[in-house]
C-alpha cells in the first residue's frame, strides 16, 4: 500500500512538473516566426494598397503623391510635438490628419485594421532608421 | 481639430492674393559680367498636376497652385519674354483636365513655350498635346540664345504600346512616381538624331538652353528622376561651352553641373517631392551641390510649391518664388564653375528648415 502510494506520489509530482511545463514556457519556432512574420507583410502589403490608393480619400489625391516609398514621413519621429495640432501626438494621429486634409477623406478609427496596415508599411519602408521619438 | 484648412486659411490665401495684385512682383536686376548678348528674362510655370474627381470637379489644392502662378507671372515688372511651361499640366492627360489648366492660362500675356511631361503623354501618346500646345520636340531662337525643348519622357516600345490593356491604365501606371512596374525616362535615338542636327548649324560658343521635363542626368531610377540615355545626350551637348538644362518633373529646388552643363529644375504649383536621400533603403546620387528648400510643411497647403523667372545669357540667374518661404536665388555667373545659391551655398549658412530632413 505504501509502495502504491510512494508510486502514486512521484507520478503526481511528474504531471505537474509535466504541467508546469506546458504552462509557461514559449518555446516558439522558426515555423512560428515565419507564420507570424507573413501575417505582417500581408499587413504591410495592405498598407501599401491602401497608400496608393486613391480612394482613402475623396478627391483622388493618394498618399504617395507626397511620400512615395513613404518617404519623407518621420514615422521614427512619432510620438511627438506636432506644432500645428498643438499638443504631442502619435503617427495615428498624423495620418488621420493627411486622410482629412490633403485626400479630402473620413479620418479612421485608431483600432481600423485600415489604420494598423498603414503604420505597418510606413514604419516598414522605414526600417533600420533610429528611433528619435518627439524629434520635430 | 487644429491645423485644419478652414477660414483662417482661405483668409490668409485671400490676403496674399490681394498683396500681389496691390503690389506687382518686381524682377531682381544682376549683372552678369556682359558678353554680346541682350540680358533678357523668362518665366515658367510646371508641374501643375490639374485632377479631375469627377465632372467639373477639379482638385482645388492644385487648381489654386496654378491661378496663384498666373497671377504672380502677369505681375511682373517688367514682363519677362515669355513663359515656359514645364510639363505635367495635366495629371492624367484627360482632355477635361488640359482644358480646365488652359482656361487659367489663358490669362497669361505672353507667348508660352511648351514642354511636354509624362502625365501629359501617356494617355493618347501625346495626340492632344500637338493639336493645342505644341510640337513634341522643336526649337526656336531668342535673343541670341538657341533654345531646344526635348520629349524627354519616352520609354521603351514595349512598355509603351504592349504592357497595358488600355491607355488608361497605361497613363495610371506612368502616374505613379514609385512604381515597381514603372519604365524609365528616354530621349531615344531618333530624337538624338534630331538634336545633333539642330545643333550643327550653332556655333559652341553660343549659349544653348536646352528645356526637358526629365532632368537629362540620373539622380534616383525608382522615381524617375532619371533619364536613361541622359549620357548619350549630355555627350552631344558637352562640345557647347554654354548649356544650360532647364528640367521639371522633380517639384523642389534642385541644381547640379557636369562639365560644362549647368541643370536647374523647375518648381511645381501642384507640390514637393521628398528630397531622394529622405527615402533610406535604396542608394541615390542626390547633388551634392543643392542647398535643399525648407522641408514642406504639410499644414500649409502652398509650402513647397512655386514658380521662378529666369535671366539669361552669359551666366544663368534663377530665381525661385516660393510661397511661403524665402525666395531663393541660384546663380552661375561667367567664371564660376559651378551655380551656387546667393545666400545659402557655404555650409555655415545653412539654416535649418534646410537640415531637418
Amino acid at each position: 500500500m505504501r509502495k502504491y502510494l510512494s508510486l502514486c506520489f512521484v507520478l503526481g509530482l511528474l504531471i505537474c512538473g509535466m504541467g508546469l511545463f506546458i504552462a509557461y514556457a514559449d518555446p516558439f519556432t522558426e515555423a512560428d516566426l515565419k507564420k507570424w512574420n507573413e501575417a505582417f507583410m500581408a499587413a504591410v502589403k495592405e498598407g501599401d494598397s491602401l497608400f496608393h490608393s486613391s480612394k482613402l480619400g475623396k478627391n483622388s489625391v493618394s498618399c504617395d503623391m507626397c511620400h512615395p516609398h513613404a518617404s519623407n514621413a518621420h514615422p521614427e519621429t512619432y510620438p511627438k510635438f506636432q506644432k500645428q495640432i498643438g499638443k504631442v501626438v502619435g503617427l495615428r494621429e498624423m495620418i488621420n490628419w493627411c486622410i482629412q486634409n490633403p485626400l479630402e477623406g473620413t479620418p479612421l478609427a485608431a483600432d481600423d485594421p485600415k489604420m494598423v496596415a498603414l503604420e505597418a508599411y510606413i514604419t516598414y519602408e522605414r526600417r533600420g532608421v533610429k528611433l528619435e521619438p518627439g524629434k520635430h | 481639430m487644429k491645423g485644419k484648412m478652414t477660414r483662417r486659411t482661405f483668409l490668409k490665401t485671400a490676403g496674399a492674393l490681394t498683396a500681389a495684385v496691390a503690389f506687382p512682383v518686381s524682377r531682381v536686376e544682376v549683372a552678369l559680367g556682359q558678353k554680346p548678348g541682350e540680358k533678357f528674362t523668362f518665366a515658367y510655370i510646371s508641374d501643375s498636376h490639374i485632377t479631375q474627381i469627377k465632372g467639373t470637379e477639379f482638385v482645388r489644392n492644385f487648381d489654386n497652385g496654378l491661378k496663384k502662378a498666373v497671377v504672380e507671372v502677369n505681375f511682373m515688372d517688367p514682363k519677362p519674354d515669355f513663359l515656359i511651361f514645364g510639363g505635367d499640366l495635366a495629371q492624367l492627360g484627360k482632355k477635361e483636365e488640359f482644358e480646365h489648366g488652359l482656361e487659367m492660362l489663358k490669362d497669361i500675356t505672353v507667348p508660352i513655350k511648351w514642354v511636354i511631361g509624362e502625365h501629359d503623354y501617356y494617355l493618347d501618346l501625346g495626340k492632344y498635346w500637338q493639336e493645342k500646345m505644341a510640337p513634341l520636340y522643336y526649337s526656336f531662337d531668342h535673343k541670341g540664345v538657341h533654345f531646344v525643348v526635348l520629349n524627354s519622357i519616352l520609354t521603351d516600345d514595349d512598355w509603351t504600346h504592349k504592357r497595358w490593356p488600355t491607355p488608361e491604365e497605361r497613363m495610371l501606371q506612368m502616374a505613379r512616381l514609385d512604381n515597381p512596374n514603372g519604365s524609365p525616362f528616354m530621349v531615344k535615338e531618333d530624337q538624338r538624331a534630331w538634336l545633333k542636327k539642330d545643333l550643327a548649324k550653332i556655333k559652341q560658343e553660343s549659349p544653348l538652353v536646352v528645356l526637358s521635363h526629365s532632368p537629362l542626368y540620373k539622380i534616383f531610377k525608382p522615381w524617375n528622376f532619371w533619364t536613361d540615355d541622359a549620357e548619350q545626350v549630355q555627350a552631344i551637348l558637352n562640345p557647347f561651352k554654354n548649356v544650360k538644362i532647364l528640367h521639371g518633373h522633380v517639384h523642389q529646388v534642385l541644381y547640379n553641373q557636369i562639365g560644362n552643363l549647368t541643370f536647374n529644375a523647375f518648381m511645381a504649383t501642384s507640390w514637393p517631392w521628398p528630397y531622394v536621400t529622405t527615402y533610406s533603403q535604396l542608394p541615390n546620387k542626390m547633388p551634392a551641390l543643392t542647398v535643399p528648400m525648407n522641408r514642406a510643411d504639410p499644414f500649409k497647403e502652398r509650402d513647397g510649391t512655386g514658380w521662378g523667372h529666369i535671366e539669361l545669357p552669359a551666366g544663368i540667374a534663377h530665381h525661385y518664388e516660393l510661397w511661403e518661404n524665402p525666395a531663393r536665388v541660384v546663380q552661375k555667373t561667367p567664371g564660376m564653375k559651378q551655380p551656387e545659391d546667393t545666400q545659402y551655398q557655404f555650409p555655415g549658412k545653412r539654416i535649418s528648415p534646410q537640415k531637418h530632413y
